[in-house]
């Protein structure tokens, strides 16, 4: 493979990477800290697509939607919260994957209704909007090196706030012990529902900056949870190492497998079986470590 | 994982001639971490025998039983059966070899009745319970046994009870009735009498007497009344590792156990 | 769900009176309702299979449509073009593919525990999907057309006639007294008690001895095995199989169906699935927006009605027996 071919296909797949992880690492919060699988995780990157898809077009620019999408996927993070997760806290998984999965179903008719099922674009925003030559014929779009940039800085902003502040402090313990932490006087109905509504902005802001490289289309947010899942399986459950690790190894695997030629037996694998590739890589990895690559044994 | 003899028979072999050792440990370790849970145990059980292994609170008692049962893998030393090592061998592998144990915190299916857990545990004397046909309930010898065990355990009344509607105390005994439904020939008791008032630990002292004869018992116990009365070996545990072992009468001499039970709070009564 | 439950014969007799009563519809009903009761009874089918993962041995499968469309495929897959294939082959071929896909699947899967479980089966479920509908083994996201049903012949017999709509229906109507009748066996029996141990107390069946993985593993290849059931004759009855059959969404509302009905019981998932059928007839017929009805049912459903309606049911009784004393 030609060197820039190469290079370009690693950068994508390591933007591919760092957006993933921006959602996994939003579903990983959910369940690490209030114990809660939300399967519609996915309808809220979404969300964030079309909300920054209308707002554009209706402010006239990128920027401007952005921080109003994000307010408005909070508060309906908030709202969800407290309309239908709290009811599901000291429930089996099973009912809140069941309770989330309706949930599903309801986003995406509300899209169909509010948004039509007609496939949307956005076009890159400036300062962006150009590309860095490589070669004579050959040049990589700078809005995707933002996105890894803002992904990873988005990480880091996550991990301080998590590992460093008093608000990180007690959301950690109110991870490990819901009632010693309410007993101490700390809200911690308050926290989770902070934490909810973080984890699904989380999904959201990567969706609305996805939304320019990306088609805006029913079902883009049930195919990046189904990806989601086999970061958050791959990585290890509560493992945000693991998740950005398995998020990259996703990533790579997923872009170089739609361009390389693969060939065994006579039987073409690669890239006509390219949308497999990432569950044939699960599947090897599970069969090697159940739990995942950091993941504890539950 | 040890590697196991290729020949492996899931039925009791004949003791060596000469020893009644059924199960012994050598060196036995267990860490967590940066904390040494067991430290180098060896000890044996043998047939016919009562082997109390007794100790302050953190001693490793409960991490020795969970070695030895094959709930929890052992970090260096070896576990023999019969002189046949089954260090690493799966709990339930080694629940077919005949050892059977019970827990501490009270292990029992609750949805069933008191019944259908013995029934339950009987059944897996089967070879294999990958049979679909016949109703479980026609299987009129694990009946037999279960009604057995169920009486042995005093609960012989309260089969038809669900098991979660049984008092603390029935519970205890269902658990070890259901340990005895398996018929071991090796029975790990993990206090046994926690949680009984003195009537039904009496019951299980004199179920423990007459079990005695045919089994190989080590049981980790609190009730020094019950050790000193049933135990034929003491073996006294200090943070994870042994103190010293022998008769209950050496045992009760013994300077260095006084030194760590009044060290530790608990005194050992005459 | 107490150890004990279905005594003897009281059970079989009220199948029995549904499955007379069942016959009669198509000599009653018209076309389109003939279809959908066929349709209600292979949904039932399809979602007793899965309450044997869900309800008696606490594995929570969400992938499970896959072992159901594969088995649609299968019958697609061998029914050469311009011909019809033999139903006495094709249909234990299916099967066979179902139940061979679920030891694969759930050799690797069965070993994990709960949260993981559930990701997992989604998506290895997910995989086979795009199998089907990125390649052209099975003809993409159309799908393949079954323009012949399989013959049912032995000889010069035919007992039935799968081109005929009622004949279909009393398949379907016969095979699903005979998958209830087997999977209530299957659960009396020493297995089937081994498998709600395993539900019940996993740590504790292995300490007694269990070797719980074969028989988790062996209760899964049952489940996928009776889904491939449901999936022959769904492809039978609709005469094209495509991607949606092995698709989430499917295995979501297979879900639910059992859920609400109550699982743990073999009449909960036909309760459910009869019930979720016909809500989702009205629905349809209320707003083209009817996904956003069901959605806010089954949220509802998984907060309110945790038991199920034959929970429901149970307490009610219960509580009207109270009231009585």
């Amino acid at each position: 493979m030609d060197f820039h071919i190469f290079l370009i296909q690693l950068l994508n797949g390591v933007q591919y990477g760092l957006l993933l992880f921006l959602v996994a690492s939003g579903l990983t919060l959910v369940f690490g800290i209030m114990g809660i699988i939300n399967v519609a995780h996915g309808s809220f990157y979404m969300i964030g697509a079309y909300l920054a898809w209308s707002l554009a077009a209706q402010v006239g620019s990128f920027w401007l939607a952005l921080p109003v999408a994000i307010a408005l996927s909070v508060l309906i993070g908030l709202a969800l919260e407290w309309l239908v997760v709290r009811w599901l806290y000291k429930r089996d998984h099973l009912y809140q994957v069941l309770c989330t999965y309706g949930l599903i179903l309801v986003f995406e008719e509300l899209r169909s209704v509010l948004w039509g099922d007609d496939v949307r674009s956005l076009p890159i925003p400036a300062p962006f909007n150009y590309s860095i030559p490589l070669t004579d014929t050959l040049s990589y779009p700078v809005y995707r090196l933002w996105i890894s940039a803002v992904c990873l800085a988005v990480a880091f902003g996550l991990y301080f706030v998590i590992q460093k502040t008093r608000l990180g402090m007690m959301i950690r313990a109110g991870a490990t012990d819901r009632d010693m932490v309410q007993s101490l006087g700390i809200n911690i109905q308050l926290i989770y529902r902070i934490v909810f509504a973080a984890g699904i902005a989380l999904a959201a802001f990567a969706g609305m900056i996805a939304a320019p490289i990306s088609a805006v289309a029913p079902g883009m947010g049930n195919h990046v949870l189904i990806i989601c899942f086999v970061v958050v399986v791959i990585g290890g459950l509560g493992s945000v190492k693991g998740a950005l690790i398995a998020s990259l190894m996703i990533g790579l695997v997923d872009t170089f497998g739609k361009v390389v030629h693969l060939e065994l037996g006579g039987v073409k694998l690669l890239p006509e079986l390219s949308s497999m590739t990432v569950y044939v890589l699960m599947a090897g990895i599970l069969l090697w470590r159940p739990a995942g690559l950091f993941g504890k044994k539950l | 994982m040890a590697a196991w003899p290729a020949v492996w028979h899931e039925t009791m072999t004949e003791s060596a001639p000469g020893t009644a050792v059924v199960l012994s440990t050598d060196c036995l370790t267990r860490h967590f971490g940066g904390l040494t849970a067991v430290y180098e145990v060896s000890l044996a059980a043998r047939m016919g025998e009562v082997h109390a292994v007794i100790g302050p609170n953190g001693a490793g008692k409960s991490t020795l039983i969970n070695l030895l049962s094959g709930d929890l893998p052992a970090s260096a030393g070896r576990v023999l059966l019969r002189g046949v090592e089954i260090t690493g061998l799966p709990a339930h592998r080694i629940a077919r070899l005949g050892v059977g144990r019970s827990y501490q915190k009270t292990n029992i299916f609750l949805p069933f009745s008191a019944f259908e857990n013995c029934r339950l545990a009987a059944q897996a004397r089967l070879p294999s319970s990958m049979r679909f046909l016949r109703p479980a309930s026609s299987y009129h010898a694990l009946n037999e046994a279960a009604e057995a065990a169920l009486a042995a355990a005093g609960l012989a009344a309260r089969g038809g009870v669900v098991a979660s509607a049984l008092s603390h105390g029935e519970q205890r005994q269902l658990e070890i009735a259901m340990t005895l439904a398996t018929r071991p020939s090796v029975l790990l008791l993990d206090e046994p009498l926690a949680g009984m008032g003195a009537e039904e630990s009496a019951s299980m002292v004199a179920l423990l007497r007459q079990l005695r004869d045919s089994h190989a018992i080590l049981l980790v116990e609190h009730d020094m009344d019950a050790v000193f009365s049933l135990a034929d070996t003491l073996t006294v545990m200090v943070n994870g590792a042994v103190l010293e072992s022998g008769t209950p009468e050496q045992i009760r001499a013994s300077a260095a156990v006084q030194m760590a039970y009044l060290g530790g709070g608990e005194a050992i009564h005459d | 769900m107490s150890a004990t439950r279905g005594n003897g014969w009281t059970g079989v007799l009220a199948l029995a009176l549904i499955a007379l009563v069942l016959a009669f519809v198509p000599l009653v009903a018209e076309k389109f309702y003939v279809q959908f009761f066929a349709k209600i009874l292979i949904m039932a089918i399809f979602a007793m299979s899965l309450d044997l993962l869900l309800g008696y041995t606490g594995l929570v499968s969400f992938g499970h449509a896959a072992f159901y469309g594969v088995a649609g495929y299968a019958l697609a897959l061998i029914t050469p073009q311009y011909q019809a294939a033999n139903f006495w082959t094709s249909f234990p071929l299916a099967i066979a593919v179902s139940a061979l896909l679920a030891f694969a699947i759930g050799f690797v899967v069965v070993r994990m525990q709960g949260i993981y479980f559930i990701m997992v089966t989604l998506a290895f479920a997910q995989m086979l999907f795009f199998l089907f509908y990125d390649t052209k083994i099975g003809g993409g996201n159309d799908g393949i057309y079954i323009d012949l049903r399989p013959v049912a012949r032995i000889g010069d017999w035919q007992p039935f006639n799968l081109d005929n709509f009622a004949h279909v229906y009393y398949l379907a109507l016969a095979l699903f007294v005979l998958v209830f009748l087997l999977l209530r066996m299957v659960l009396a029996s020493p297995f089937g008690r081994v498998i709600a141990g395993i539900k019940a107390n996993e740590h504790r069946m292995q300490s007694l001895g269990y070797g719980t993985f074969w028989y988790k593993l062996a209760c899964f290849v049952l489940a996928g095995a009776t889904a491939g059931v449901a999936g022959y004759l769904a492809a039978v009855q609709f005469g094209v199989v495509n991607p949606e059959m092995l698709g989430w969404h499917l295995s979501g509302a297979v879900m639910m169906m059992v859920i609400l009905g109550g699982m743990g019981t073999l009449t909960g998932p036909v309760l459910g699935a009869t019930v979720w059928m016909l809500l989702e007839l009205w629905f349809q017929d209320i707003t083209k927006h009817w996904h956003l009805l069901m959605g806010a049912f089954i949220v509802l459903t998984a907060i309110l009605l945790p038991n199920g309606l034959i929970g429901l049911y149970g307490s009610l009784a219960r509580r009207l027996a109270r009231n009585h004393d």
